[in-house]
Order: C-alpha cells, then sequence, then structure tokens
C-alpha cells in the first residue's frame, strides 16, 4: 500500500466522518425549526380562538377601527395636550379639556395630562429608589465572594427570587386595599419589584469584581464593611447606576401600565380615552407618554454611556 | 513601628496630587448627587402626600387579607327570636347544603355550643344568657334586659357596644352576641372544597371514598363513567374555576410565546439593514433604527390597549401587543450584536465571490445566531413575567382574573392559588431558558476552545 492511496483513505474517512456529523446537525436544526414552526401555528390557531374578536373576522376592520383615531380638528390634538378650551366642546367628555387643570399660582396651571405623566414618572423614580437602597446591602450579602455567612446568602437570593416572580399586580391590589387605590400603592409594588430584579443584577456584578483590593484591606485587619465600601464599592459603583438607570427606563413602562390598573398616572386616562374612542385625546396621551419614554431612554443611555463606556446592556426586565 | 511624620505625610501627598488634591466638583460631586436625592425625596414626600397616605391606610388589614390567602372561615348564625334556635349558614358556604359540623352542638337541656378552638374557646347559649370561654376565662353575657349585658369583669378581648357586644379570638375566629341573635366566625387552615366543589356528588368523601367510587364503584350519574364525572367536576369547580383559572395561565404563556417568536422572526432580517457594517444603505439603517426606537418606546400598554380595542379582549390582543414591542426590542439587540460582529470571517467568504445573502449565511449567521438565541431568550423569560400584568388591561391571559379576584377584597384564597400558579410557570419557565443558555453558551465555548486550538 503506497502512501498516497493511505492519504486518500484518511481524506475520505474524514470527508465521511464530516458528512455524517453535518448531516446529523442538520437534521437536528430542521426538526427544531419544524417543532417551532408547529408551535408557533399551534399557539396562533389557540390564541385566535380564545380571543373574543378572531383575526380573520377583524382584519378588514383594522382600518376602520383606527378611523375615530383621526380628529375632525387636528388643533384638538394640541388643545387636549395643554387644556385649553375646544370650540367643539358639547358638553360631552371627549372635548372637556380645560376641566383637568391643575392651579398652581393664580393663572398658571399645570395641564392635567402633564401631571398625570409626572405622576407616572415620579412613581417609577421612587420606586427605583427604593430598589436601589435595598438592592445594593443585598447584593453584598448574596454574592459569593462578599457574603458574611452562606445560610444568609441563600435566605436573601430566595427573598429576592421571590420578589421578582412575584406578579407586581398582586401586590398593587393587596396594597391598594390597605393604602387606598392610587399611586403609593404602584410605588410599593415597583419597588419591591425591582428590589428583586436590581438585587440579581448587582450580586452577578459583584460576583465578578477583582478580588485583590479586597485580600489588601483583609491583611491590614479591615472589617466587613470596610472591605465592601473601599474594595468593592468603588469597582461595582459605575455599573450599580448603570444597571439603576436601565430599571428607571423599564420602570416607567411599568409604572404606566400600573397606572391602567387603578395605580393613578397616565396610564388610567389612556385607557378611557382608548376605550371610549376619544380620538384627539388618544393623540395627545401617546404623543406625550411616547415623548417622554423616548426622552427617558435616550437621557439614560447618554449617562449610562458617560458612566461604563460604549458598553452593550441587555433590556431584561 | 513609628507614626510617619508630617514630613512623611506631606512627601506622600505631594508624590499622589491626583488622589489628595483632586480638584473641588470632583470631591463634591457624590455629596451633591446625595443632597439632590434627599431634596427630591422630599419633593416626592410632598408630591404623593406621603403622611397624610400613611396617616389613612389599614396596615391591621395586612395580617387579615395574609391570613386569608390560606384559610377560609364558617360563619353559623343564630336567630333567638325564632321559636327554635337553629343554625344558618350564609348561601355558597363552604360546607354545602345540609351543613351539619360537629363543633356545632345541640345540647340536651337545649343550649347550643359552639367550639371555636375545641372547649377552650367556645360559646355556649339559648334564648336567656350567652356564656362565651376563651383564654381560661368565663364571660357571661345576661340577654333578657333588652340588650346584652356582661355580667362581671370584661377582659380586654371583649368589646362592649351599645346593642352588640364583639368577642376577639385571634386567628380562629370571634363571636358577635345581640339580643336576638349569635353570629359565629371560625377560622380553618387550607383552602375549603379546593377538589371538589359543593354541588360534586363526590363532596365531603375522604380520598380512598372517592378512589373507590371511580374504580369500582356505581355510576353516580348515569351514563357517565365516574372517572369522566370527578374530572369534570374538578375542572368545573365554581369556587376554584381550575378549568378557567389553567386556561387563562395557558393564555398567559402563549402570549409571551407567541409575540417574543414573531418579534424575533421579524426583527431578524431588519436587524441585518439597520446594522451599521452590514446595510446596503446609512439611510435605510438610520430609519430602521428610528423605527425601532419608535416600537419601543410607544409603550407595550398603548399597543395592548390599541389591539384590544381591534381584536376585542383576549390572548390574540395581548401576543400582538408583545409582538409590537419585540419588535423594537429585538431589532435593537439584535442589530447591535451585528455591529460588534468580528469581521474577518465575513472578508473571507466575500474574497470567495459568494453573493450578498451567501455571505450572511457563512460569514456573519455563525457568530450572531448564539447570541441572537439567548437574547430571544432572555426576552421570552420577561415577557413571561410582563404577559401577566398586561393582562389586566384586557389583553388576555390570568392578569384580568387576577384583578377581578383582587377587587372584591374576599377572594384572597383564589389570588394566592393563581399567584402559585404564576410564581410556577414563571420558575419552569426560567429554567428551561437557563437550561437553554447554558447549552448555547457551552457550542459558543467549545467553538471557540477548538478555534484556539488550531490556532
Amino acid at each position: 500500500m503506497t502512501s498516497a492511496t493511505l492519504h486518500s483513505d484518511a481524506t475520505r474517512q474524514q470527508a465521511e466522518a464530516w458528512r455524517r456529523q453535518t448531516s446529523l446537525r442538520r437534521f437536528y436544526t430542521a426538526l427544531g425549526v419544524g417543532l417551532l414552526l408547529v408551535a408557533m401555528f399551534a399557539t396562533m390557531w389557540f390564541a385566535d380562538e380564545a380571543n373574543a374578536g378572531h383575526f380573520f373576522d377583524r382584519l378588514p376592520h383594522i382600518l376602520d377601527f383606527l378611523s375615530w383615531l383621526v380628529p375632525k380638528d387636528w388643533n384638538d390634538v394640541w388643545r387636549a395636550l395643554f387644556d385649553i378650551a375646544s370650540p367643539n366642546d358639547k358638553g360631552t367628555q371627549e372635548f372637556n379639556f380645560p376641566l383637568g387643570r391643575v392651579y398652581v399660582w393664580g393663572g398658571f396651571y399645570i395641564p392635567e395630562y402633564f401631571e398625570l405623566m409626572l405622576t407616572t414618572v415620579n412613581v417609577a423614580l421612587v420606586s427605583t429608589f427604593i430598589g436601589f437602597v435595598f438592592a445594593v446591602p443585598f447584593s453584598f450579602i448574596a454574592a459569593r465572594n462578599l457574603t458574611p455567612s452562606p445560610i444568609l446568602r441563600l435566605v436573601v437570593k430566595r427573598f429576592m427570587e421571590l420578589l421578582r416572580a412575584f406578579p407586581e399586580i398582586v401586590i398593587a391590589g393587596l396594597f391598594a386595599a390597605i393604602v387606598s387605590i392610587g399611586p403609593v400603592a404602584a410605588i410599593i409594588a415597583i419597588g419591591l419589584h425591582s428590589i428583586g430584579a436590581l438585587g440579581k443584577l448587582f450580586y452577578e456584578i459583584n460576583e465578578n469584581i477583582d478580588m485583590r483590593p479586597e485580600e489588601g484591606l483583609r491583611a491590614v485587619g479591615a472589617n466587613w464593611f470596610e472591605r465592601v465600601r473601599f474594595a468593592d464599592l468603588p469597582q461595582v459603583l459605575p455599573n450599580f447606576m448603570s444597571y439603576t438607570l436601565l430599571r428607571i427606563e423599564i420602570n416607567v413602562r411599568i409604572s404606566t401600565i400600573m397606572g391602567a390598573v387603578g395605580g393613578g398616572g397616565i396610564g388610567e386616562e389612556l385607557k378611557l380615552a382608548i376605550s371610549r374612542g376619544f380620538g384627539a385625546k388618544t393623540l395627545a396621551l401617546v404623543l406625550l407618554l411616547f415623548t417622554t419614554i423616548f426622552l427617558v431612554d435616550q437621557f439614560s443611555a447618554w449617562l449610562r454611556r458617560k458612566l461604563v463606556g460604549e458598553q452593550a446592556f441587555l433590556m431584561s426586565a | 513601628m513609628p507614626a510617619m511624620t508630617a514630613d512623611q505625610v506631606k512627601a506622600i501627598e505631594d508624590r499622589h496630587p491626583q488622589i489628595f488634591q483632586r480638584p473641588a466638583y470632583k470631591r463634591f460631586w457624590p455629596l451633591l448627587m446625595i443632597a439632590g436625592t434627599v431634596l427630591y425625596l422630599a419633593y416626592a414626600l410632598w408630591f404623593f402626600s406621603l403622611p397624610q397616605v400613611l396617616r389613612e391606610s389599614h396596615w391591621e388589614r395586612l395580617p387579615l387579607f395574609l391570613s386569608q390567602w390560606i384559610s377560609y372561615d364558617l360563619q353559623p348564625e343564630f336567630r333567638l327570636d325564632q321559636p327554635e334556635i337553629t343554625p344558618k349558614y350564609p348561601r355558597f358556604s363552604a360546607l354545602g347544603e345540609n351543613p351539619n359540623p360537629d363543633w356545632v352542638i345541640k345540647n340536651p337541656d337545649g343550649t347550643f355550643t359552639v367550639q371555636i378552638d375545641g372547649n377552650a374557646k367556645s360559646v355556649t347559649f339559648d334564648k336567656t344568657v350567652a356564656t362565651i370561654k376563651a383564654n381560661g376565662v368565663t364571660v357571661p353575657i345576661s340577654l333578657t334586659s333588652g340588650k346584652p349585658v356582661v355580667n362581671g369583669p370584661v377582659p380586654d378581648w371583649v368589646t362592649v357596644h351599645d346593642d352588640e357586644i364583639v368577642a376577639r379570638m385571634g386567628f380562629v375566629g370571634e363571636v358577635r352576641v345581640t339580643v336576638d341573635r349569635v353570629k359565629v366566625r371560625k377560622r380553618f387552615l387550607g383552602w375549603a372544597n379546593f377538589v371538589f366543589d359543593t354541588r360534586s356528588p363526590f363532596f365531603g368523601k375522604s380520598a380512598g371514598e372517592v378512589i373507590s367510587l371511580i374504580v369500582s364503584g356505581p355510576d353516580l350519574q348515569p351514563g357517565t363513567s365516574n372517572l369522566a364525572l370527578a374530572a369534570d367536576n374538578i375542572w368545573n369547580n365554581a369556587q376554584w374555576q381550575h378549568g378557567d383559572v389553567w386556561t387563562k395561565l395557558l393564555q398567559t404563556i402563549v402570549m409571551a410565546f407567541l409575540g417574543t417568536l414573531l418579534g424575533g422572526i421579524v426583527a431578524f432580517p431588519l436587524a441585518f439593514f439597520a446594522a451599521r457594517n452590514i446595510t446596503p444603505s446609512g439611510l435605510l439603517s438610520q430609519v430602521l433604527k428610528r423605527f425601532f426606537d419608535f416600537m419601543r418606546s410607544v409603550d407595550m400598554l398603548i399597543w395592548a390597549l390599541f389591539f384590544t380595542r381591534a381584536f376585542g379582549p383576549g390572548p390574540l390582543a395581548g401576543s400582538a401587543a408583545i409582538f409590537f414591542t419585540e419588535i423594537g426590542t429585538l431589532g435593537k439587540t439584535y442589530s447591535e450584536a451585528l455591529e460588534n460582529i468580528d469581521d474577518k470571517p465575513r472578508e473571507g467568504v466575500l474574497s470567495t465571490g459568494a453573493n450578498g445573502i451567501l455571505v450572511q449565511r457563512y460569514g456573519v449567521l455563525p457568530e450572531v445566531v448564539p447570541v441572537f438565541i439567548s437574547q430571544t431568550l432572555y426576552q421570552w423569560e420577561s415577557n413571561t413575567r410582563g404577559a401577566t400584568i398586561i393582562g389586566a388591561v384586557g389583553a388576555g391571559g390570568i392578569g384580568l382574573k387576577l384583578w377581578e379576584a383582587m377587587r372584591t377584597n374576599s377572594n384572597w384564597a383564589n389570588v394566592f392559588y393563581m399567584v402559585l400558579l404564576t410564581l410556577l410557570v414563571v420558575f419552569i419557565f426560567d429554567n428551561i431558558s437557563n437550561f437553554l443558555r447554558r447549552r448555547l453558551s457551552r457550542t459558543l465555548h467549545d467553538y471557540n476552545r477548538l478555534q484556539a486550538e488550531q490556532g
């Protein structure tokens, strides 16, 4: 047997093995995609069946439904936004713009929708603050490399998991019965959720720190608080702030939804306007909400870039 | 070791001016931030009128509600102004049509005894006198003088009102006595009638009896097997509504799955045109990126409300809302992943003369697919949580059911049941997603290792 045939044998075997491997992999990929497609169509059918209106019945009427959104007078959008009386006002709720003015000083007022938007943003900010304040100490206890006690670590970790998974709407409903329905119940609900969500991200950052400063401090006899304060905190604070800013973005969205189920703020008004088909009010509200969320996102992204540089973050809740 | 002299301290300070002599703004900005936060919190305190809200809140309700999550109560009422004293139970009480609990005892002398916690906490009464026993104290109440009167000292767990005397016995219940009726509330730990409701022929039977009926008993309802009857009774349990709850839960899962998947499918091709390094035209990239921002910034709530109006309430509206939000979110993350790829494989494939699609398929896709899948799984996870809350505005799923159960403030056990199921679902899907992502990162890891070995 010559070396040439040996060589070609080996090549053929290699090629054969390669073909087997790729065909197997292709089969698995096709199987996976096929299963996913089956699941997709099955769930589509299920969602359509369970819905009050069906997709193909409603599809031709999509544009009819959008027709209420086009106001007869486009100026009504601005009037609705700034609470200016409309000449179209016939005494119905659709055009009663000046009614909700919040007077601050003499004739100076904050338009109703701006006040509501402010409430929503404030709910998000205060609840993020609550989340941050509790998540920071929890994260030091829950980090494997910093924890003062493994049992405490497990307890804190489970507690944060529970807070994260617990449906906010239930906490909001529970506290609505205790502190009355409104923004305070929403703050408590979103705040508790934020503790869990931020705490998890924070302790994962803590587990990835450089431990040398910590060892240095341990060598000179620093206690736990001093080690955390002077070795860990300076390393993680920029990342903490960055995740907190991301959390603010998410919380603004959640607090809008909370508003729609009774948590105060702009959500409730939006829900009313859309369900009753008030075109001008809906457009004004969507415009305001869209602009606010866009500005919050851009501001937070800018600040995050300043804090941690060009680093990609997942938008995970 | 001798202490450092002032000269040595000064020498160190001089050697490291960037630490010891930082510019004023750098030294004070943490202080400024803290001061700003405190000011903001003071403003928030005023804005939400927090002191007033806290003053008017009912914290005593919290333990009550929480105890109702895992317990139920029975409230027999005894009219004393009828010729004969008979217990009456409210309609739909957990005891069913013919309640005859062993803790309501008709004594031979015509009096009634209701044991609230054995004999230690109980009430015994006839038309003239009621005797309440609890905490080792016996309180006789005379009912003959037109209003209830306590004979003897009044312990602190008994409250005397004008026409009613209330004895609170903690978690186990309470007794309310007026001249013409005695009302008892007895609390039990657990969930009442969780399997069979009071209308079911299986109601009140032990597990063994039910099983033997199913296995070998005569048909309780002619024409249906006992197994089918039992399943139907459980599924349609009027109090717990297992069937409805599970269907709604499935809707929530479906909403998150369908919305995320469709969002991913639509965002996938768009991301290639939006990525700065791949797009055929810079203008198209900018337009698509603004489009993604738009889809994200028009909140999920707005989409949910719109689609609820368009398609009617239900999971279709919820799926569509998640779908539209996800186009923006996934489009953004996908295009960012594409912008961060290593350009060399692409150039290599390009140099062989492959056309545009083949370059993407063999030069780009192998690098980004694990990242895409991992990010989609993240979003799936977070949408499974988010779908609950979206449901409450009418977009289908368990959210609305939860919200309605909470609004009455009396159905907390049902709420807790649904919460437990939601937690279970979130837990399971978190683990599935984590498992898939770990598998994915292992292939990524293997791929990198092989690359490194081959140099």
